[in-house]
C-alpha cells in the first residue's frame, strides 16, 4: 500500500466532506473510521428489525448547500421536507404549530396571544437579519487572536457583505443580543408561554444548559442560520435515515478519488520533529502521510491520539478546559401505530399525521426547559424532561415496517455524571421518566411501545465516540466559540503540529450536520499546500 | 490571616522582638534575636535551626512519577534513583521560570516535590498521560532545616541513622528522636546542612530535643535575615527577588528564562522532551538570552570615598538588600545595562557581594560596571567586577 497525500482520522460527516474537498483537488486521500459504518453521529441502524433508526442525529436541514452542491447529494438522496417545523403539545391539551409560513404560524399564535401575533413576522425578520451575519461567520476561518493578519480580513469580507445589510441599528442589536440569555430576547418579544417554549427550545436543544443562560440567544441564532428556512429549525427527514445522507457524501467522496477504510480505529498520530508523518492503527498498521486530518473531537486528538507528555503545559491546560458535557439521551421507540395526541383529537387523520411529521417539542414553556435543566445542574436527571421527538415513519414510511411506526427521543436534560447511581443502572428510570412526560400528552404511548433502546451519555460515547455524549464536539457557548474553538491558537483547523489538522465538530463553526467545519478545513489544508 | 506553624509555641517563646512576616501564608520569624547578624554568624560558625514548614510539598506516586517530574522539571532526572535529591528549577512552555524547589526521590515510584509557590494545579497540568497520583502534603509535613558546620554533630545524636554516609542531595528515611522522618543533606545556605521532614504532631518534640543540645553545638534559631543572608552568599536564587514567577506575570518583561537565571547547566537541552525544552533550545541555539545572572564584587574603597564627601565615615549595610538596583555601563550613568536584585556586605568574606543581571556581552569573570549606591540622597557609581559565584562555597558542604 502506498503513501497517501491526507489521512481523515474518521468518516463522520466531516471527514467525509474534508475528504471529498481534498480528493477532488487531487490528492490521494485515505479516510480511517474505527467503526463498521460511516457517518459518525448521522448514521443509520437497524437497532429493531426492519427499522431504519437515525441513531443519534436525526434533523436534517442544516447541511451546508455548498457541500450539497459540491458532492451533488440532492441527486443521490431524497431529502422530505415538512411544511411544519415544529409541534408543540401544550399541558392543557392544546397545541401550536409552527409552519414555514408566516401567516398561517400568525394565526396559530393567536389562539395563544394577539400580541404575541403581531410580534412574531417583526422577530423571525430580525432574527433572519442577524442569523444571515452568523451564518456567514460560520463560513470563515476564524482569525488568531490577536495577531490579525491582512489575508484574515480578506476572509473578513465574507461577513461584510450580511453585515453592512444589517445597519448601523441592527448591528448593535446583533451585538447587543449574540451574548444574552435566550429567555430575555424572547420575553422582550412575546408574552405566551407556549411562543416563547416553542422558539427558545432551540436554543436550549444543542447545550447543556437552559434557556436562562448567557449566551443561548446565539445557539438559538446558530441553528436559525443553519436550519436553511429563514426558521429557527429545520424540519424533514432523509429517506433512509441520516446514514443515507452520509453514505451519499462518502460515495461522492469515492466518487473524486477518496478511499475510505470502515474497522480501522487509529491507535496514534506519529509525529517526527513536530510534523505530522502519519497514523498506527490499533491493528498495530503503519500509515504514512504528508498530512493527517482528524475529525475526532479535540480532546481525542490530543490526548489519546497524540502523546499528552509531549504536549506543552498550556495546550493541555486548554484542552482539559474544554467543556463537553452532554446532557441529551437518545430515546428510539418501535410502535405498532401512531400515538394518539390528546391535542390532536378533534383533528382529521391527515391532518394530524402532517402535524406529527414534523418535530414535536415538549417545551411548554421556557421556565419548563429551565427547571429540567435544574435537576441536571445537581447531578439528576429532569423530573419533567423537555423532549424532542421525531416520527420519521410518517414523512418517509421506509423508516418502519408497514403499518408501524419509529419515533425517536432526544431527551434532556441528564447530566453525564449522576450525582447518585449510574447510567447503567438509572437510563431505564429515566426512559420511564420521558415515557410518563409523553403520556401526559399521547395517553396511549406505552400500549404502543413493542420495543425499546436508549442512549445514554456514556453510550454515546462509548459506541459513537462522542466525550460525555456531547454531541457537538465540545460545547458550543461563547467561550468556545469562533477564534477560542476549540481552543485559542487552534481554531485555524491548524495545529501546532504541521501537517495535523482538524476538520470535525470540535473546529469553527461547531456541531450539527452542517459540513462546514470540514469544508473550511480542506480549504486551509489545500491553502498550505499550495504554498 | 496569617497562620502558625506546627513549631509556633516553640518559636514565638524564642522571638524576643516578635518580629514575623508572611511566608505562603504562614508565620515566619524575620529574626529570633535582636540582631540578625548572630543568628548569621550561627550559621556559618556552629549551626542554626530553621522553620521551613511553609514550603508546599508534593508526593508525586505511581510507575509514572519519575517521568511525570522529568518531563516538567528542565533538570535530567534519569541518574536519579531512591535516595537521590536535586534541586531545580522549572518552566512554562515558553522556557521561562515559573518556580524552583526539591525532587527528592523517596522510593521506587515515590518522589516529593517541594516549591515555593503553590504548584498543585501545575502537577496535575501537566501529568496527562502519566500514571500517577499526586497529593499536597503540604500540611501533613513540616520541616525543619539544620544548617552550619555542627549540624550533622547535633543530628547525629538525634537520628539513627549514619549521617557520614548521606551525601550531599541525598535523602534517607530516618528516625529522629524515634519519630519517623526524611532526612535530606541539603539547604538554602550554601554550607553543611539538612532538611527534616516531619509530621507536624512530631514538630515540638523534635525541635525540643534539637534545641536541648543548642549549646553544646553553638546552635541558634534563625530567621529570615539570615537565611536570605547565607543564600546570597551562596549564589542561590530567590523567587520574587532574583525571578518573578512567569504564572504570576502577564509582562514577557518580567520572565526570564533559565539560561538567563543563570541555572542554564541544570538544563538538559539535549535530553527527553520537559516543559519549555523547544524554546530553550531555540534560545540556546539563536543566542537570544536577554540577560545573564552573575555575581559581582563591589569596590568598597570608592563607597569610603563617597561617604568622605559628607565628612562621614564608611557603612555598609548591616543586611542584605532585595530590590532592583540600577546597573550601569558608565559611570556617568548614561546607559543602564541591567540591575542588581540581591546583595549585601559579607561579614564572613569582607566582601560587598551583589547578584546581578546583565547582559550577556558583560557575563565575563572581569567584566566592569557600575552599580548605583545612594548616600545622603545623592547618587553614586560604584564600580562593580563580575566574579565567581558561589561566593562562599566551603568544601564541607559536599564533604
Ligand atoms: C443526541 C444527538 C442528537 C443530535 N441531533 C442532531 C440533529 O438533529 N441535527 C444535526 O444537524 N445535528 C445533530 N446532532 C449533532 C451532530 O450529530 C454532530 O455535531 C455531527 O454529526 C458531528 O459530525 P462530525 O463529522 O464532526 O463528527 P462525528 O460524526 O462524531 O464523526 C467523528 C468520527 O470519527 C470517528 N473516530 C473517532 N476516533 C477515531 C479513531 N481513533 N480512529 C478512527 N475513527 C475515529 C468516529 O467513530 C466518528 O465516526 C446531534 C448529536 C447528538 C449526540
Amino acid at each position: 500500500m502506498g503513501n497517501y497525500d491526507a489521512i481523515i482520522i474518521g468518516a463522520g460527516h466531516n471527514g467525509l466532506v474534508t475528504a471529498g474537498y481534498l480528493a477532488r483537488a487531487g490528492r490521494k486521500v485515505l479516510v480511517l473510521e474505527r467503526r463498521g459504518l460511516v457517518g459518525g453521529a448521522a448514521v443509520t441502524e437497524e437497532i429493531f428489525p426492519g427499522f431504519k433508526v437515525s441513531s443519534v442525529a436525526d434533523g436534517v436541514g442544516y447541511l451546508s448547500p455548498t457541500v450539497r452542491r459540491d458532492f451533488k447529494l440532492d441527486s443521490h438522496v431524497e431529502t422530505i421536507d415538512s411544511d411544519m417545523i415544529a409541534f408543540c403539545p401544550q399541558p392543557d391539551g392544546s397545541q401550536l404549530t409552527i409552519h414555514r409560513e408566516t401567516a398561517k404560524t400568525v394565526q396559530e399564535i393567536a389562539r395563544f396571544s394577539k400580541a404575541d401575533a403581531d410580534a412574531y413576522p417583526e422577530f423571525i425578520e430580525l432574527m433572519q437579519a442577524l442569523a444571515g451575519v452568523v451564518g456567514a461567520l460560520g463560513h470563515m476561518t476564524p482569525m488568531d487572536l490577536p495577531e490579525v493578519t491582512f489575508g484574515d480580513l480578506r476572509g473578513a469580507v465574507r461577513v461584510l457583505g450580511p453585515g453592512r445589510k444589517l445597519g448601523r441599528k441592527r448591528i448593535s442589536e446583533l451585538l447587543r443580543i449574540l451574548p444574552m440569555p435566550a429567555a430575555d430576547i424572547l420575553n422582550e418579544y412575546f408574552e405566551s408561554g407556549a411562543v416563547k417554549g416553542a422558539i427558545g427550545a432551540n436554543s436550549s436543544l444543542g447545550v447543556s444548559f437552559g434557556p436562562q443562560e448567557s449566551g443561548t440567544a446565539y445557539t438559538m441564532l446558530n441553528s436559525w442560520a443553519l436550519s436553511g428556512n429563514g426558521l429557527f429549525r429545520s424540519a424533514g427527514v432523509v429517506k433512509g435515515g441520516m446514514g443515507a445522507l452520509c453514505d451519499a457524501i462518502a460515495s461522492a467522496a469515492r466518487g473524486f478519488g477518496a478511499e475510505i477504510r470502515t474497522d480501522a480505529a487509529v491507535a496514534s498520530i506519529s509525529v517526527e520533529d513536530g510534523r505530522a508523518m502519519g497514523v498506527i492503527l490499533e491493528s498495530g498498521e503503519e500509515l504514512i502521510a504528508n498530512t493527517v486530518v482528524s475529525n475526532a473531537d479535540p480532546r481525542t486528538t490530543f490526548m489519546r491520539l497524540l502523546d499528552p507528555r509531549t504536549l506543552g503545559t498550556k495546550l493541555l491546560q486548554h484542552v482539559a478546559n474544554i467543556k463537553y458535557q452532554g446532557s441529551g439521551l437518545r430515546i428510539h421507540l418501535a410502535l405498532s401505530a401512531l400515538p394518539q395526541f390528546t391535542s390532536l383529537s378533534t383533528a382529521s387523520g391527515d391532518d394530524a399525521s402532517a402535524r406529527l411529521g414534523a418535530p414535536i417539542q415538549i417545551a411548554p414553556s421556557l421556565d419548563y426547559i429551565e427547571r429540567a435543566y435544574d435537576c441536571s445542574k445537581f447531578g439528576r436527571f429532569s423530573d419533567s424532561p423537555f423532549l424532542d421527538i421525531s416520527i420519521p415513519s410518517i414523512l418517509d414510511p421506509s423508516a418502519a415496517p408497514a403499518g408501524q411506526h419509529l419515533m425517536s427521543i432526544t431527551a434532556k436534560y441528564g447530566p453525564y455524571e449522576l450525582r447518585e447511581g449510574n447510567w447503567d443502572t438509572q437510563k431505564k428510570a429515566f426512559a420511564d421518566v420521558v415515557l410518563n412526560t409523553l403520556a401526559e400528552y399521547a395517553p396511549d404511548i406505552r400500549n404502543l411501545i413493542q420495543q425499546r433502546h436508549v442512549l445514554s451519555m456514556p453510550d454515546l460515547e462509548s459506541i459513537y465516540g462522542l466525550p460525555e455524549g456531547n454531541p457537538n464536539h465540545g460545547e458550543m457557548i461563547l467561550n468556545q466559540f469562533f477564534h477560542m474553538r476549540p481552543i485559542p491558537g487552534h481554531a485555524r483547523y491548524r495545529t501546532h503540529i504541521d501537517g495535523l489538522y482538524l476538520c470535525g465538530a470540535g473546529c469553527h463553526p461547531g456541531g450539527g450536520v452542517t459540513g462546514v467545519p470540514g469544508h473550511n478545513a480542506a480549504r486551509e489544508i489545500l491553502k498550505d499546500s499550495k504554498q | 490571616m496569617t497562620r502558625p506553624t506546627p513549631f509556633h509555641s516553640r518559636t514565638s517563646a524564642l522571638n524576643e522582638g516578635q518580629r514575623w512576616e508572611d511566608w505562603e501564608g504562614f508565620l515566619a520569624a524575620t529574626m529570633y534575636s535582636l540582631d540578625p547578624l548572630v543568628e548569621y554568624n550561627a550559621v556559618r560558625l556552629g549551626c542554626g535551626i530553621f522553620d521551613v514548614s511553609p514550603l508546599h510539598k508534593y508526593e508525586v506516586r505511581g510507575p509514572d512519577a519519575q517521568a511525570l517530574l522529568q518531563r516538567m522539571v528542565v533538570r535530567n532526572l534519569a541518574p536519579s534513583r531512591p535516595g537521590r535529591g536535586f534541586y531545580t528549577v522549572w518552566c512554562d512552555d515558553n522556557g521561562k521560570v515559573v518556580d524552583d524547589g526539591g525532587v527528592f526521590h523517596i522510593a521506587e515510584n515515590h518522589l516529593r516535590l517541594t516549591s515555593t509557590l503553590p504548584s498543585l494545579e501545575w502537577l496535575i497540568d501537566n501529568s496527562s498521560g502519566f500514571d500517577v497520583t499526586i497529593e499536597d502534603v503540604s500540611e501533613e509535613l513540616v520541616g525543619i532545616a539544620i544548617q552550619g558546620p555542627t549540624s550533622r554533630d547535633l543530628l547525629r545524636k538525634l537520628t539513627n541513622v549514619d549521617l557520614s554516609a548521606l551525601k550531599f542531595w541525598h535523602c534517607t528515611d530516618a528516625d529522629v528522636c524515634d519519630r519517623p522522618t526524611l532526612i535530606s543533606r541539603s539547604g538554602y545556605t550554601g554550607d553543611l546542612g539538612f532538611e527534616i521532614f516531619v509530621r507536624p504532631e512530631d514538630a515540638e518534640k523534635i525541635w525540643d530535643s534539637a534545641m536541648a543540645l543548642a549549646p553544646d553545638y553553638q546552635m541558634r534559631p534563625c530567621g529570615l535575615v539570615a537565611l536570605d543572608m547565607t543564600r546570597i552568599e551562596a549564589g542561590l536564587l530567590q523567587i520574587d527577588t532574583e525571578f518573578i514567577s512567569a504564572k504570576q506575570t502577564l509582562f514577557e518583561v518580567q520572565t526570564i528564562s533559565p539560561l538567563e537565571l543563570g541555572v542554564g547547566w541544570m538544563c538538559k537541552l539535549d535530553g527527553d522532551y520537559f516543559v519549555g525544552r523547544d524554546a530553550l533550545r531555540e534560545e540556546k541555539a539563536n543566542g537570544t538570552s536577554r540577560w545573564k545572572t552573575v555575581g559581582v564584587e563591589l569596590d568598597v574603597t570608592y563607597i569610603e570615598k563617597y561617604f568622605s564627601e559628607f565628612a562621614m565615615p564608611l557603612h555598609l549595610p548591616e543586611r542584605s538588600w532585595n530590590e532592583a538596583v540600577p546597573i550601569y555601563a558608565d559611570e556617568a550613568q548614561e546607559h543602564l545595562i541591567g540591575r542588581g536584585t540581591s546583595g549585601m556586605w559579607s561579614p564572613l568574606l569582607k566582601k560587598y557581594i551583589v547578584i546581578a543581571r546583565i547582559p550577556p556581552q558583560y557575563e565575563k569573570l572581569g567584566s566592569r560596571f557600575f552599580i548605583e549606591e545612594v548616600i545622603e540622597a545623592k547618587t553614586f557609581s560604584i564600580p562593580a567586577t563580575v566574579v565567581k559565584m558561589p561566593f562562599f562555597d566551603p568544601p564541607r558542604k559536599k564533604a
